[in-house]
């Protein structure tokens, strides 16, 4: 990531400064009017959306303001009634949970394999790391039924076991991915030494390791919120009382119930949803890009 | 986490009492370096339990139980029973399983290339540092993490109606199809956009690959005359090629198992999960339908495994055809 330049920067040729100046100005103006055109894109269903919980359920779909005439802010109160008699702070309570639960569990269970793949020299490393690898491109379809079926026969359909127990045995190949890739780029010096000090592997992982893989720790734990926070097919599936919902499911059960006839509560529902990840983003984008683009890189 | 727990400390003991012992510098006897061996492997399966125990209950086991289930009747309720290749022939034999095959497959060949070329396209256009890059890039990435959730899905499918803005511009231009998500035959490109209006997981990957291709070879090729289109040609493609690779497989992979979002924009009040006259049932969709709703798990088993099928042959394909065409450089790790 050390080189930093890229193919059409017009400073690149070697022309007059009078040249560059005149390839520069009309070239800057193309490339910001192009990147705002792509942003109007992007940003039109999320902007549509604020702009829809201001307005009257009739109108939202109908109109093409963005912004009501005169908004009004009964689809966000009318949803302090709830959803069938379930207030919306459970769901967000349900999920939370979820969230937390699993962000624990990721940053505990993948750390501790990333470490040993990293750090330690053991028979059959390298098929397990292969068999990792390997379930990164399985279809994720083919484990749903047996572990339905595995789940059920526990007796912990409708609890949130199935949806955490994963999260604890570092199921998330992804993560593990991640956190070996930066585990492998940090000095050897620092655990040799502490080796030869007579630290073991814990001290190590726990003292030096740890602290210095702290981004791919925080990439992994946001990527983590924010996947259980969106995750829809993982409480459809297992979770059947209103009163356990999540966020995504309550807000299915909403469209299911009242859909077109509350449709500015729907739309109002979908933004509150909404804000905890763009929250997240807001504060850590960077965290998350990063993370993202050393994921191509295979080092 | 309770298998964590219970080991941290015997680790711990196991390492300390041990090592200071031998000297640090001096060559270990053989039998003292196998003994050192031991107790790495030890070390390695302890700190690897967790996902051992996850790999074998819910992978390895998983995926042989679902194999068993595949040639098997199971409602859940009663024992399975062994019928050999007969749900693969009912799958075979059902044309709503062929259609949804039909959908999903377009779906991948028509979304996965035009969220790649976007993703690309963007990518070189952010590549030239301008002030607010940080910003775009940002702000481009975005759609990737919320566009899986339900909130999405519902916005999409109010974009995507009769009257609403997608229908009304396409009015202007003299299209009157009507609003997508509502039109068997259209509904799919409406999961089609919204894949592609989450291109920014891909560009970021783009962007790191694009940051790393050497300013020289650009310069050498300018001085030898090539234009920008023989430059992307001959040097950017085939340097980012392995990038291209990564985001081919992957989001190729992706693209098949796509649910939720077909799910919630296809779903009617009706009940029906499947877009209007199935008009968005992916894959996934009528496996969802045949196992949860209609209690087929044998049968939904089948699928699951023609769906790995699939998958595994289409990563085969792409690993194969690497050789042609991707780049590795010398000496890269």
């Amino acid at each position: 990531m050390s080189a930093q330049v890229t193919e059409i920067t017009p400073t690149q040729g070697q022309s007059t400064k009078a040249g560059n100046f005149r390839r520069r100005l009309p070239g800057s103006l193309a490339w910001h009017i192009g990147s705002l055109a792509i942003l109007a894109v992007i940003l039109y269903p999320v902007v549509w959306v604020i702009g829809g919980s201001f307005k009257k359920s009739e109108d939202i779909v109908g109109s093409l303001d963005l912004f009501p005439g005169s908004p009004i802010i009964s689809n966000y109160t009318g949803l302090t009634e709830g959803i069938a008699d379930i207030s919306i702070s459970t769901f967000f309570l349900n999920s939370l949970f979820l969230a937390v639960g699993s962000v624990i569990g990721i940053v505990i269970s993948c750390s501790l394999t990333a470490y040993a793949f990293a750090k330690i020299k053991f028979a059959g490393r390298n098929l397990m790391f292969t068999l990792m690898i390997g379930t990164l491109l399985l279809p994720y379809h083919v484990l749903l039924i047996p572990q339905y079926v595995l789940f059920r026969n526990m007796n912990m359909i409708n609890t949130y076991t199935p949806l955490l127990l994963g999260k604890y045995l570092a199921i998330e190949a992804f993560f593990v991915f991640l956190m070996v890739q930066f585990m492998r780029n940090l000095p050897k010096e620092l655990d040799e030494a502490a080796r030869l000090d007579g630290c073991g592997h814990l001290r190590i992982y726990w003292s030096i390791v740890l602290p210095l893989c702290r981004p791919a720790l925080i990439t992994s734990a946001i990527f983590t919120f924010i996947n259980s926070w969106n995750d829809f097919m993982g409480p459809l599936i297992y979770l059947n009382e209103p009163d356990k919902y999540t966020v995504s499911l309550g807000l299915k059960m909403f469209v299911d119930q009242e859909g077109l006839a509350n449709y500015g509560g729907m739309i109002a529902m979908s933004l509150v949803a909404l804000l905890p990840v763009l929250a997240f983003f807001m504060a850590f984008q960077r965290y998350l890009i990063d993370g993202m683009a050393t994921s191509g890189l295979k080092g | 986490m309770g298998t964590t727990v219970t080991h941290a400390p015997a680790m711990e003991d196991l390492s300390k009492d041990s090592e200071p012992r031998h000297g640090p510098v001096k060559s270990p006897r053989p039998a003292e370096l196998k003994r050192r061996g031991r107790r790495e492997n030890l070390a390695g399966y302890l700190f690897m339990s967790p996902w051992i125990a996850g790999f074998l209950l819910l992978t390895a086991g998983p995926m042989v139980a679902s194999l068993y289930f595949a040639f098997t009747d199971y409602n859940l309720f009663d024992s399975p029973k062994w019928i050999g290749l007969d749900n693969f022939s009912e799958m075979f034999g059902d044309p709503r399983w062929r259609h949804s095959v039909q959908v999903t497959i377009w779906y991948v060949i028509v979304g996965t290339p035009l969220k790649l070329l976007a993703a690309l396209g963007v990518a070189l256009l952010l590549a030239q540092k301008r002030r607010g890059q940080a910003f775009y890039r940002a702000a481009f990435y975005a759609p990737s993490l919320i566009g899986a959730s339900v909130s999405i899905a519902i916005v999409w499918k109010a974009i995507f109606s009769d009257d609403a803005i997608v229908d009304r511009t396409q009015k202007i231009f003299g299209v009157n199809v009507g609003g997508w998500t509502g039109d068997p035959d259209m509904i799919i490109y409406s999961l089609v956009a919204l894949t592609v209006w989450q291109f920014g997981a891909p560009m970021v990957i783009f962007l790191a690959g694009l940051k790393q291709v050497p300013r020289e070879l650009y310069e050498a090729a300018e001085v030898d005359g090539a234009g920008k289109l023989r430059r992307f040609w001959n040097i950017t493609l085939p340097m980012i090629s392995p990038v291209l690779f990564f985001n081919v497989l992957l989001e190729t992979i992706h693209s098949f198992q796509i649910f939720s979002s077909a799910y919630i924009v296809g779903g009617g009040a009706g009940g029906n999960a499947c877009g209007p006259a199935d008009g968005s049932m992916v894959y996934t969709c009528y496996l969802y339908v045949q196992g949860f709703e209609n209690s087929r798990m044998g049968l939904a088993s089948a699928m699951a495994w023609m769906l790995l099928v699939a998958v595994a042959l289409v990563t085969a394909v792409l690993f194969w055809s690497q050789k042609r065409w991707v780049h590795y450089e010398e000496g890269a790790s």
